[in-house]
């Protein structure tokens, strides 16, 4: 099996890169959509700001090899928030391969920002594979200023004064708004479900 | 809610973990990767190295030691020390660090904030402060790494908290540096008045002596984490047992 990373150009591709390292799982980094023919999977990762990003995905053409795409995609944190329809962050217009807007946090409450540390995963889907070897209560690190609220696809959320979709998945497309690559043993577990995902 | 973080703080100097007292006298405690290791694998919920020598000799740090790191650990970590520039932290984050801190280059070029902000986003932009009281106010220090360069800023503590929040800080680090590596408990009164200005993340450093004043800062104070050197090195203080104990006493904290 090979992963595909799509280069979103943001800062966390070496820390993705080494997580499946420590899997033993061979990837790419795929700038071009045509560079990830070979692969069975990809992810989507992004730390930054949404616009970049977008643009970044645009320019490259993954905006419609995404839409097009069948195998099973992992967006993790802005690579989640990606996969949505817009982003308050800027208003920009995302991929739309999952119904739901991404929202300042600070719209919600006036909770210390950005949520940045441990926090627990609450289950809304207890047996999707995603869960897969996860308990209720396990912690995951986030950072972030903006999330997505609690949608019919939302597997797992997570509480910052308000309650946000924490881990999401619609058919093969899934995503974790925290960063799985930095979650210790948890992390390595969600992001193992998503390598067996399907197979 | 998000579990207080405890997080082992790693000065480095040239390669090697390096600690001292207050600021001075520092002796060697071990190589940066094992440490690592070790720590992650007892449960620290972040690391911090910070690249002592960095400021004082216009040095920048290495990324090959930060990407050694990366590789190592699956837990999130924050690279300090000589980041002058946009390239600087770049290099840093493209090697793996997920944040990055600047103390003395943000004093001297404020504006290094916000371009650092704009180019990454404030989640990943840390401003560590060195603190302590002179006539009754707190003032900020700059190039504390090295006794002889340690000069005592024009800035109030509590002001330049705020500014540098203002500018695009994602987090605070506030080392209070009356009590740092003498183990008798964090500067309560000086952070919870950092508190008070502080709606990002505020971390406190400098004083850990034993398991109760983590609880005292966590309660007292309100900080998001708790930062420390000695006596995780020394092992005075496990993590494991020493968030076994938080958890005890009620403070929510990862396992």
């Amino acid at each position: 099996m090979t992963v595909a990373i799509i280069h979103t150009g943001c800062a966390n591709i070496f820390s993705v890169e080494t997580a499946l390292d420590r899997l033993g799982v061979p990837h790419i980094l795929a700038e071009q959509p045509a560079e990830a023919s070979g692969a069975d999977r990809l992810i989507l990762p992004g730390v930054g700001a949404a616009r970049p990003a977008m643009e970044k995905l645009q320019s490259a053409g993954w905006d419609a090899a995404l839409v097009a795409e069948t195998r099973p995609l992992l967006g993790i944190c802005l690579g989640m928030q990606l996969l949505f329809e817009t982003s308050e962050e800027g208003g920009v217009e995302c991929l739309g391969l999952l119904p739901g807007h991404v929202m300042a946090m600070a719209a919600f409450d006036g909770g210390r920002l950005p949520h940045m540390g441990w926090n627990r995963l609450h289950f809304e889907i207890a047996d999707d594979p995603m869960l897969a070897g996860i308990d209720e209560g396990d912690h995951v690190y986030f950072v972030h200023g903006y999330a997505v609220p609690v949608t019919n696809h939302t597997v797992a959320s997570s509480a910052h004064d308000m309650r946000f979709s924490a881990m999401v998945r619609r058919g093969s497309v899934m995503g974790c708004q925290f960063h799985p690559e930095r979650s210790g043993k948890t992390g390595a577990r969600i992001l193992n479900n998503f390598l067996e995902f399907g197979a | 809610m998000l579990a207080k973080r405890i997080i082992p703080c790693l000065d480095v100097r040239d390669g090697r973990v390096v600690k001292g007292v207050r600021f001075r006298n520092h002796e060697d405690v071990g190589d940066i990767v094992a440490l690592a290791a070790r720590y992650a694998g007892e449960g620290a919920d972040e690391l911090v190295f910070y690249d002592i020598s960095a400021s004082p000799d216009s040095r920048t740090v290495e990324p090959e030691w930060v990407k050694r790191v990366a590789r190592a650990i699956d837990i999130p970590f924050c690279v300090a020390g000589g980041i002058r520039s946009t390239d600087d932290a770049r290099t840093r984050l493209f090697a793996g660090a997920d944040k990055i801190s600047v103390n003395s280059p943000a004093l001297a070029d404020p504006d290094l904030i916000n371009r650092l902000a704009d180019e990454f986003g404030r989640q990943c932009i840390v401003v560590g402060i060195d603190s302590r009281e002179i006539g009754g106010e707190w003032r900020v220090h700059s190039n504390t790494g090295d006794p002889g360069k340690t000069r005592t800023e024009t800035r109030a503590t509590l002001e330049w908290i705020e500014e540098a929040i203002e500018r695009g800080a994602g987090e605070i680090v506030l080392n209070c540096m009356d009590q740092d590596g003498v183990r008798e408990g964090y500067d309560i009164k000086q952070l919870t008045a950092a508190r008070a200005v502080c709606r990002v993340p505020l971390i406190a450093s400098g004083g850990a002596g034993a398991m109760a004043h983590f609880e005292e800062v966590f309660r007292q104070a309100d900080v998001d984490g708790a930062l420390a050197a000695s006596v995780f090195h020394k092992q005075v203080i496990g993590i494991g047992e020493l968030k076994a104990w938080l958890a005890q006493q009620s403070i929510e904290v990862r396992p």
